[in-house]
């Protein structure tokens, strides 16, 4: 690419410039857009080649392929512990991860709204190339539109993700069995929370960082324990109450809970005291729930902990028979009560 | 976030529970009501119930503003927002109400009523400000806590001529709902109440000796706090106990004899007493609801959409909201509870507001049922 001559008028405006339309065109416009924050950032073999699509090599004989996608709608873009681009790496990411899988390859599609910056586009594009590195993915293809001002939020960005598992790994939602020991490997509420107080413009003490990191290397950690992990979900959207919730359902069980046992930071609780919010319900994107035979918790707690992602980990409760599949937990008072779905939206009380 | 755990100690919990375990007589059955929506959700929400001994049982009282408001009042919103085009304000709770013909605010609104959420009186005056050629109406609601922030923004209104305000006005008192549950035939026997938080802060705990007095009735005021209730379930457990019928204070942080009496001036000055209003599950009750005084007429929206007449609604047929309201009954009484009327799709209003009995034992409570435990 560096031996053509330029094909471009003038080199794109990082500083000043914004998306426009011509951006989405597919004509010269949008080839300058991809080579010069795109390419430039994720450079890697597959993507110089310039194809509409990546040729890739098959993973290890005997393997099996793993596959998801996902899709980032975040607002604001920006948030304290990351942004947009490194939440759509470790969204995708994660969900192989929780498949026990070796994430090897995203895709990564660019739903750009007319007016966006592109300094905060290129801010966006370097911090999704960070994560992927770290991450030790590779971006192999992409696509980007343009859609009018005020269709859009900045930027969407859907991350599609391949990888492999290996042997006889095999967490899946429906094999909690009653007895199983729960899991979580940190504190919950810390993405949702860093968001909300963006949003609400709070400040707080001390300021509340998104969680949002990438779990492969943690859940890698906990395989070679050689535990037989049943389940593996992280608890994103709807937090920890409503995945708890999911597993149970999907695994026909119930679940006891205890309320002392689960790690919230002092920052969060106030935040969520503060507005109305359960941390139950709150939003995590670096966090893990693992359920596993009882006999092997405390060798896999010890390898949670021991691995930079996992330092907080706990022991969080039990599975239970339960026709019902309803998760119960003992609270901090000593009382008990369930943790339900989450009930529509959390309206303020006003009384 | 010092001054929430403690409040929150688990430890103290434990001996608060293990002393009304302690003070609670086994030949007693002690029924007290906790007659405030808060202190429902609160007793759900940490777990409190299964806390207390088999003997000492919490009914739940009327004192949940969404639940008590009967359907004739949510229609005349519905109505005044579809056929007045006026832009209608509202508390987010009161938006899912069911009303008539399976209507509520939130489905008003889908049909094209310009019905808006508001998180207090004072943003509906906003609005108003805002939209000089349309009509805005405040639809409020509430006890006594809430009543002092509409007065206000009457009195605002009125000084600065604002002439597209109104206010819709279901606000009611306290004191009349408990002497209603005191007195209703057939009602439940009850050994004590706790006594609202909020509320006592604006009226103050004098008002409540006339029920202590005359019902021989223990009232015990109680903060919102887990702690508070134990604690005040305990003080309501001794008084029984020692045959004492008094107006005892555990919220003393923030609950005075005399109240705040700032806020009382200012009520007065906006709103007095209806001769009767319709309340659910209460039925119709003398001096119990709050209307807006002559003299600040031309913010009543009744006054000022005069076609604008209440009617009677009944419930629907299987909710048993009225009789829950009034303590008779409880929500897994219910024979639709859980199946047809749950929180996303609610057929009665204590499913709605997270204070109604109904969504506390759906949300928090309902695993208890299968397995016959408190
Ligand atoms: S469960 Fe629903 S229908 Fe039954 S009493 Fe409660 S609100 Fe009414």
């Amino acid at each position: 690419m560096s031996k053509t001559k330029s094909i471009y008028v003038r080199p794109l405006d990082i500083k000043q410039g914004r998306v426009d339309m011509s951006h989405g065109s597919g004509g010269r416009a949008s080839a300058q857009l991809i080579e010069t924050v795109f390419t430039a950032a994720l450079d890697n073999e597959y993507l110089r080649q310039g194809n509409d699509g990546a040729v890739l090599p098959l993973p290890p004989a005997g393997s099996r392929l793993v596959m998801s996608t996902d899709g980032h709608v975040v607002s604001p873009l920006f948030f304290p512990g990351g942004n947009i681009g490194s939440l759509s790496v470790h969204g995708t990411v994660n969900d192989l991860a929780m498949m026990g899988a070796r994430p090897l390859w995203l895709s990564a599609s660019f739903i750009l709204e007319e007016g966006l910056p592109l300094a905060d586009l290129l801010r966006i594009v370097d911090s999704m190339a960070r994560a992927a590195k770290t991450a030790g993915v590779v971006i192999v293809t992409g696509d980007t539109k343009v859609v009018e001002r005020g269709k859009g939020d900045g930027v969407y960005i859907s991350t599609t993700g391949v990888g492999y598992v290996q042997g006889t790994t095999n967490p899946s939602g429906n094999r909690a069995r009653a007895g199983d020991t729960i899991l979580l490997s940190g504190t919950i509420g810390d993405h949702g929370m860093a968001i909300m107080s963006q949003r609400e413009g709070l400040q707080f003490e001390s300021a509340i960082e998104s969680d949002s990191a990438a779990l492969h290397g943690l859940v890698a950690a906990m395989l070679a324990t050689g535990a037989d992990i049943r389940v593996l979900r992280d608890p994103t959207r709807g937090g920890l109450a409503t995945t708890l919730n999911e597993i149970a359902r999907q695994s026909g069980m119930g679940m006891v809970i205890d309320e002392a046992g689960i790690p919230v930071n002092k920052a969060v609780a106030a935040a969520c005291e503060f507005l109305g919010l359960d941390p139950l319900y709150v939003a995590n994107e670096g966090k893990l729930i693992a359920i596993c035979a009882a006999a092997d918790a405390a060798m896999l707690l010890a390898a949670m902990r021991a691995h930079p992602l996992g330092q907080s980990a706990a022991e969080i409760g039990a599975v239970i028979e339960d026709a019902s599949c309803f998760v119960q937990m003992k609270t901090k008072l000593g009382g008990r009560r369930m943790v339900d779905w989450l009930n529509g939206d959390q309206l303020p009380r006003i009384c | 976030m010092k001054y929430v755990d403690e409040f929150r100690d688990g430890v103290l919990a434990k001996n608060l529970a293990a002393s009304i375990a302690q003070e609670s007589r086994p030949d007693k059955t002690y029924r007290l009501m906790e007659f405030c929506g808060g202190h429902t959700h609160a007793l759900s929400r940490y777990g409190l119930l299964g806390m207390l001994p088999a003997n000492v049982q919490m009914i739940h009282g009327p004192g949940c503003p969404v639940c008590v408001l009967p359907i004739g009042r949510v229609d005349l919103a519905i109505r005044l927002a579809l056929e007045h085009d006026v832009i209608l304000c509202s508390y987010g709770d009161c938006l899912r109400v069911p009303a008539s013909e399976q209507m509520s605010l939130l489905k008003a609104k889908a049909r094209g009523a310009d019905v808006r959420m508001v998180y207090s009186a004072l943003d509906a005056v906003k609005i108003a400000t805002q939209n000089p050629t349309r009509q805005v109406v405040f639809f409020a609601i509430g006890f006594e806590t809430t009543t002092p922030p509409t007065a206000s923004v009457i009195k605002q209104a009125q000084a600065s001529g604002l002439k597209n305000f109104s206010v819709l006005c279901n606000h009611v008192l306290t004191l009349p709902a408990m002497e209603a549950i005191l007195t209703q035939p057939g009602g439940v026997p009850l050994q004590g109440l706790v006594g609202p938080a909020h509320v006592s802060t604006v009226i103050g705990s004098q008002p409540y000796q006339s029920i202590t007095s005359r019902f021989r009735m223990p009232i015990v005021i109680s903060g919102f706090e887990p702690l508070d209730l134990l604690q005040a379930i305990l003080m309501l457990l001794r008084q029984v106990n020692e045959g004492r019928a008094e107006v005892e204070n555990e919220f003393t942080r923030a609950v005075t004899p005399e109240g705040n009496r700032k806020a009382q001036a200012l009520v007065d000055e906006i709103f007095e007493v209806r001769d009767s209003f319709e309340w659910r599950g209460l039925g119709s009750l003398p001096v119990s609801g709050l209307k807006i005084r002559a003299a600040f007429a031309e913010f009543d929206a009744e006054l000022r959409f005069p076609d604008l007449v209440y009617r009677n609604v009944p419930d629907h047929k299987a909710c048993e909201c009225g009789a829950i309201l009034r303590g008779e009954k409880r929500p897994q009484d219910c024979k639709i509870f859980g199946t047809v009327c749950t929180p996303d799709n609610p057929v009665g209003s204590c499913m709605v507001s997270s204070e109604g009995a109904c969504a506390a034992h759906y949300t928090y409570g309902r695993y208890t049922d299968s397995k016959g435990m408190p």
